[in-house]
């Protein structure tokens, strides 16, 4: 049925294939749903820590990463070649790459997840403490405890805080609902405000202006693109903003207790050099955020109406 | 490329193969550019994954995930046909609708189906490796699939479907009801697409409510890769040319990604596929011309 030359092209095509032969060298294969600047971070993270832990691309070390570009189809046919090729540890950043990993692996190579909120509604593991299945990895849960306890301590009268994302972004949905919990215990009440895209974030800060004392901006893709809109929506009605990412205060938050996505990859490559010297990946904890930092931006404070307090002021590692 | 990877390549354009099928109803057949994919695509994903995970059987799972996609396609065509919106727009309408529809469905924006039974887990009993497996199944859905399409476009309705998409006025005058025919079309489209989305969840992990993104394009690119490399002048053919593309746009995507050995990186992947289509569709042609020249 096929022409001649459409089996030609098939048979260059299945030429080209490269049949690699297996070195005594370690392989390390990364994968994440799309080029994002936190997973991004999170991959060199990664690597840094391997290399320092001994393990160097190039040298002992067989290091692969692959972008799916944003499509589900390519994440699973990604999760299929590291499996083909039985890396010894693949590393999935994100949640729609490690359940395709998962998927893939079926146990029979270990996964180590990164940036993933939670790996146990989300399947990968069974619980925190014993994940199982030859899976476990670094969960990027906000430490919203510390979050609650900074805006308090800034603003000591907040009653109702608004909070700003998108409700497509499954960790954003979690973590509002976690938000949710956390506050109502210190008896703030969360005012939601949903911005399905970048060009509706401006709008859904200004539904929020009047009905809240504060803003918080959750570690949310699509709200942080567009974070100058609720800055400028705080500096005109003079609401403050908080943020859950260091990077967002030079950008005009006031303050952030934050934790950079290096430092998350630098914990999953400890993990990462863990399983390469023998260790079962199902026997390892997830782990959530060790190391974080405080940054603030009194001049942005300033703006809003807000003036921070010395002892804040005096504990940020980063002033703007 | 491993076997794995291949497989999974070949696999993977079966699956989407059943979307260039739904693109091709839409598109081809009935000449209505139907966008609604990229909603209908996770519904079926939506549907599926909940269900199981609410303990329903696999099997009756995916297929309210097609009646889901059928009754998004009946959406857009009513749109159309009855409110008189340009078909693209009721299609982007039904499109971004559903984006809200499937956050409903799933009551969060990832279900994962990781440790469910699925329709899958009763072929694991045979011992065969699951890339194996999978791809069993999916060659005999899409086989199923496309064999059911050409006997239906064959069939009096399906002539009269054909008919509507080629010349209405004139179908209408031989009295076919175009109306009912671009309902009944873009619902089979649909179902077809959301049987994809259903048995993608299963196999990925899965279902996302991103996983819609793109994929009008794919299934597109799909049909007219078919359509450049083989022959499309009969119905077995052209539905077959729907799958051959949708398999080589996969075995591209499955290239592009072992490119880095001519120091290519990740962020090449979608250019590298872009430049192995391009040359997927002109070789045949290239051909032709060479062999002329060789002659004269």
């Amino acid at each position: 049925m096929l022409k001649l030359a459409q089996k030609a092209v098939a048979a260059a095509l299945l030429a080209a294939l490269p049949f690699t032969a297996q070195a005594a060298d370690k392989s390390v294969k990364v994968t994440s749903i799309v080029e994002h600047p936190a997973l991004d971070a999170t991959r060199d993270g990664i690597r840094d820590e391997l290399e320092a832990q001994g393990f160097k691309a190039g040298e002992g070390l067989r290091w692969e990463y692959q972008s799916a570009q944003g499509d589900t189809g390519t994440a699973a046919q990604i999760a299929r070649k590291f499996v083909g090729d039985r890396a010894d540890v693949i590393v999935a950043i994100a949640t729609p790459s490690a359940q395709a990993a998962v998927a893939a692996a079926r146990g029979s190579i270990p996964v180590v997840f990164s940036a993933v909120t939670d790996p146990v509604a989300a399947r990968l593991v069974k619980s925190w403490e014993e994940p199982g299945g030859n899976v476990t990895g670094v969960s990027d849960a906000l430490p919203l405890e510390r979050h609650l306890d900074l805006a308090q301590e800034i603003l000591p009268d907040l009653k109702r805080l608004g909070v700003l994302f998108n409700p497509g972004e499954v960790n954003s949905v979690s973590t509002v609902a976690s938000l949710k919990e956390a506050a109502g215990a210190r008896g703030i009440q969360v005012v939601e405000g949903s911005a399905p895209d970048t060009n509706s974030v401006l709008g859904a800060a200004r539904s929020l202006v009047g009905r809240v004392d504060a803003i918080y901006i959750p570690t949310d893709n699509t709200v942080v693109s567009a974070l100058e809109a609720v800055v400028k929506v705080g500096q005109d009605s003079k609401l403050p903003v908080l943020a859950a990412d260091t990077a967002s205060v030079p950008r005009g938050a006031i303050a952030a207790v934050g934790f950079d996505y290096y430092d998350v990859g630098r914990q999953t490559g400890k993990i990462v050099a863990e399983i390469l010297r023998g260790k079962p990946a199902g026997e390892i904890p997830v782990q959530g955020i060790e190391t974080v930092t405080l940054s603030v931006n009194p001049a942005s404070a300033e703006r809003m109406g807000v003036t921070l307090p010395e002892a804040v002021l005096s504990r940020a590692e980063v002033v703007q | 490329m491993s076997l794995i990877a291949f497989l999974g390549a070949i696999e993977t354009g079966l699956l989407f193969g059943l979307v260039a099928l739904g693109v091709f109803l839409s598109f081809r057949v009935l000449n209505f550019p139907d966008l609604t994919v990229d909603g209908s695509l996770p519904l079926g994903a939506a549907v599926a994954a909940t269900l199981i995970v609410l303990g329903w059987n696999p099997w009756i799972a995916t297929a309210m995930a097609m009646l889901g996609g059928a009754m998004a396609g009946l959406v857009t065509a009513w749109l159309n046909v009855r409110l008189k919106i340009l078909h693209l727009l009721a299609s982007i309408l039904t499109m971004i609708a559903l984006y809200s529809v499937n956050l409903r469905i799933m009551g969060r924006p990832n279900q994962p189906l990781l440790g469910e039974e699925t329709v899958f887990t009763p072929l694991e009993a045979f011992g065969l490796p699951f890339y194996v497996t999978s791809l069993i199944l999916f060659f005999v859905v899409a086989l199923v699939i496309k064999l059911m399409l050409d006997w239906f476009l064959s069939s009096q309705i399906g002539l009269a479907m054909r008919a509507t998409g080629a010349n209405a006025r004139m179908a209408r005058a031989q009295g076919v009801r175009t109306e009912a025919m671009v309902l009944l079309g873009m619902a089979l489209s649909n179902a077809l697409v959301a049987l994809a989305g259903a048995l993608f969840a299963q196999a990925q992990g899965g279902a996302d409510v991103s996983m819609g993104v793109g994929v009008i394009v794919v299934g597109l690119a799909a049909v007219i890769m078919g359509e450049a490399v083989m022959s499309t002048r009969v119905i077995i053919l052209a539905t077959l040319a729907c799958v051959i593309g949708s398999i080589l746009y996969r075995l591209a995507v499955a290239l592009a990604l072992n490119a880095d050995f001519i120091g290519l990186q990740a962020q090449d992947l979608k250019l590298i596929t872009a430049l192995l289509v391009v040359i997927a569709m002109t070789l045949p042609g290239m051909r032709g011309k060479f062999l002329k020249r060789v002659k004269a």
